[in-house]
């Protein structure tokens, strides 16, 4: 097999990818917690995606993403058998897994399929561990029954209700009524705040992922920095996971929209295939 | 021969290097300094005084016999030429152009007493561009030796480090954490400076060399070092991983969109090519008023990147004077001469954003010079009440790197200094058995030929560690 050769590809959910790719290095180093990056071609930009599997026996990674933008569409057109120009990884810390206790976990949309890892890797250090999974709308809900099969006991949330609870309301009562001695969480920024905002009264430590812009990943450009508990930290070396009660969520929004008109502009042209670059 | 029968006579002036005209140049990122021709470079070399004690060798940090190699372009033999200088440096034809020659070399020179030193860096350019041109002979290798090498960071230290280790029949592997070689050559020079064609065709002859890259290998985390040596089956490792991670300012509203680090806007523009947007898929946003902040070789890059981009107006923020300005002379010259405002005595106090976040204005205070301080140049002094504000809508911070902390934190036993930079002795050994560091994650930022001169030392200490190892 071929270095970064797609080995299977699955839709989740409408516009929702899990990519199985072979390699071997970075299967051989993952752990939970841990991102790569995926460059697509010679004039591909660098994006960061969270590792969602690895299987050191096979030599492949899992990883899976939403097909928003210009990259992520045209990755998610590529075949199994072709290969992907280069992959750089694991990089960032690895979650911290041990015996915590009773572990909330919440996550939402496409970072559902990363948190996956995290429980199995907290149910294997002995958590009891209540999941929480949400997405916008039902069509989008994956991985129920493997994060069912995990868990102790599963809760779905859908932003409009379609399935399961309406938002993350319920989590109020859910908090009011039982101990955690944990919460990690997994999602869009703005969830990941609703949840930080649900476990403050609690004190409950609530570890958040953060995917800030990132150009190389490694500890370069700081692009990624992010106000930690006033002090300024890099998403890609001193995290990607930090304390979700002390994160500046307000400014990771506004930075991580700081792109969006070129974002917008590169995937117009590329629906118009009108640029010169052949849509590589 | 006929030097030393006839007294030459001096010629003051040096032959001026032929450009780009500024107002041409500021549109397009093509190299401002075109190079000598054969005739011009003929009669630079007729210059040069040929000192019995030649001074200038002494400001080489690689040592290059300077004289010898300028003798031979004169006599026209440039293929000799070339390889006088190979003999000392593997890359000249990215030195010739990135060297702060007036510091070193030409500083020394004793033509400089009475007029213009002779144009070295020019000369060496010459010759590597001629030999570029014809295409590189490969010398000749050692013997496979049976030892393996993994080098750090495809950079100027490591790359010089990978050519000597694999002349002297040693295997190397070159891991490079991006997905491009060159290190800083690649990412933080820019095209106008150092067309990426020169540092793609030098790593392509070290290939040639039979040494092995590795792209997208981040080391301490794909692999650590104590994995290199003991389950990879190297015998010793080079780590020359450079200046990494960004400084800033530590001052409000420093997280405001627009404003990069120079990092991230050189890393932007050079390796993801974002001036080419949206061919290229990473974007880089200009707007019409660009302040850089700092006084160095990065912050000319930066600001001469900006204006490139469309920036309408460019202007550097430097602390102290002039004088004290870090970047080499020729680059702010070059800068100037395109427009770029240099705004002396200040520095950014806050910045303020608009409502979506994107900085609008910086406040700056201005700055008188006090006494000297550790680096000898005088300490920026900050005035009481003389805070101004400045229109801007992008900023790029230039004002210095600290070492990547990736391989120290995954490295048990390597020894640190308080700066993070890497402890070795005067040949690059490190506190582990069979390895070894060099360039700017050793002694902090500094130039591209010092980090060279690192690489062969180190190569050269790797060597024999690995032949009186049994």
């Amino acid at each position: 097999m071929k270095m970064y050769e797609i080995v299977r590809t699955e839709e989740l959910a409408p516009k929702i990818k899990l990519f199985e790719v072979f390699a071997p290095e970075i299967a051989k180093k993952a752990k939970p917690g841990q991102f790569i990056i995926v460059i697509i071609g010679e004039k591909g930009e660098r994006v960061p995606l969270t590792i969602a599997g690895y299987d050191a026996g096979k030599g492949t990674i899992t990883f899976v993403f939403n097909e928003v933008g210009k990259t992520t569409r045209q990755l998610g057109m590529m075949k199994p058998g072709e290969c992907i120009w280069n992959i750089t990884g694991p990089l960032g810390n690895p979650s911290e897994i041990k015996y915590f206790g009773k572990v909330l976990c919440v996550a939402g949309g496409v970072m559902i399929a990363p948190m996956l890892l995290q429980v199995k890797a907290l149910r294997e250090a002995g958590n009891t561990v209540v999941t929480v999974i949400g997405a916008r709308i039902k069509e989008l809900l994956f991985f129920k029954e493997e994060m069912k099969a995990l868990s102790h006991r599963l809760y779905v949330a859908t932003d409009d209700g379609s399935e399961g609870y309406r938002g993350l309301d319920f989590l109020k009562d859910v908090l009011a009524s039982e101990k955690f001695d944990r919460c990690v969480a997994m999602g869009p920024v703005a969830m990941l705040q609703t949840v930080c905002e649900l476990t403050r009264p609690y004190k409950i430590p609530t570890i958040v992922t953060l995917m800030p812009i990132m150009v190389d990943g490694m500890g370069m450009c700081g692009v990624c920095r992010v106000n930690v508990g006033g002090q300024m930290k890099f998403g890609c070396v001193d995290g990607p996971e930090f304390d979700g009660h002390i994160v500046d969520f307000e400014e990771l929004i506004k930075r991580q929209r700081m792109f969006l008109p070129e974002e917008r502009l590169s995937a117009l042209l590329w629906e118009l295939g009108g640029c010169s670059c052949g849509g590589k | 021969m006929a030097e030393s029968e006839s007294k030459p006579k001096i010629k003051k002036k040096a032959v001026p290097m032929p450009k780009q005209p500024p107002e041409v140049r500021k549109h397009n990122f093509n190299e401002v300094a075109l190079g000598y021709t054969e005739e011009q470079a003929l009669e630079e070399a007729s210059r040069c005084l040929q000192c019995p004690k030649p001074q200038c060798v002494k400001g080489c940090p690689v040592e290059i016999d300077i004289p010898a190699f300028i003798k031979l372009l004169r006599e026209g033999k440039y293929e000799e030429g070339i390889r006088k200088i190979k003999e000392k440096n593997s890359l000249p034809a990215i030195c010739g152009r990135v060297c702060p020659q007036e510091e070193q070399c030409q500083m020394m020179c004793v033509l400089g007493k009475v007029g213009d030193p002779v144009s070295i860096g020019r000369l060496e350019r010459f010759l590597a561009d001629w030999e570029r041109a014809k295409g590189f002979t490969i010398p000749e290798k050692a013997p496979p030796t049976g030892k393996r090498v993994a080098v750090i960071g495809a950079g100027p230290a490591g790359l010089t480090a990978a050519a000597d280790l694999a002349k002297l029949g040693h295997e190397v592997v070159i891991f490079e954490a991006l997905h491009l070689p060159g290190g800083v050559l690649v990412y933080g020079i820019p095209e106008f400076r150092l067309p990426k064609s020169i540092v793609q065709a030098e790593v392509d002859y070290i290939k040639k060399l039979g040494v092995e890259l590795k792209l997208g290998y981040l080391i301490g985390r794909t692999y650590t070092i104590p994995e290199l040596l003991k389950d990879e089956g190297f015998d010793a490792v080079f780590i020359g991983t450079g200046a990494g991670l960004p400084q800033f300012l530590g001052v409000p509203g420093e997280n405001l969109g627009g404003i990069y680090s120079a990092n991230e806007f050189l890393i932007r523009v050079n390796l993801m090519k974002s001036y080419a947007f949206p061919e290229y898929d990473t974007p880089i946003r200009i707007g019409r008023h660009v302040a850089v902040i700092g006084g160095g070789n990065v912050a000319m890059d930066a600001a001469r990147s900006a204006l490139r981009l469309g920036a309408e107006q460019v202007c550097i923020v430097y602390r102290r004077s002039r004088e004290e300005m870090p970047a080499r002379k020729e680059e702010i010259e070059n800068a100037e001469e395109e427009g770029i405002i240099c705004k002396f005595l200040a520095a950014p106090t806050r910045f303020i954003g608009d409502e979506k976040g994107w900085v609008k204005q910086m406040e700056c205070i201005r700055m008188e010079l006090g006494p000297p301080d550790e680096s000898g140049r005088r300490r920026p002094v900050p005035v009481k009440g003389s805070e101004f504000l400045m229109d801007v809508d992008t900023v790029i911070i230039a004002i210095g790197r600290t070492p990547n902390p990736i391989i120290q934190r995954t490295t048990e036993g390597l020894a640190v200094t308080k700066w993070g930079t890497i402890v070795t002795d005067e040949n690059g050994k490190t506190s582990l058995e069979g390895v070894y560091a060099g360039g700017d994650i050793v002694t902090g930022e500094a130039t591209v030929i010092s980090a060279m001169g690192a690489g062969k030392k180190a190569a050269r200490a790797i060597h024999e560690y690995l032949m009186s190892k049994k």
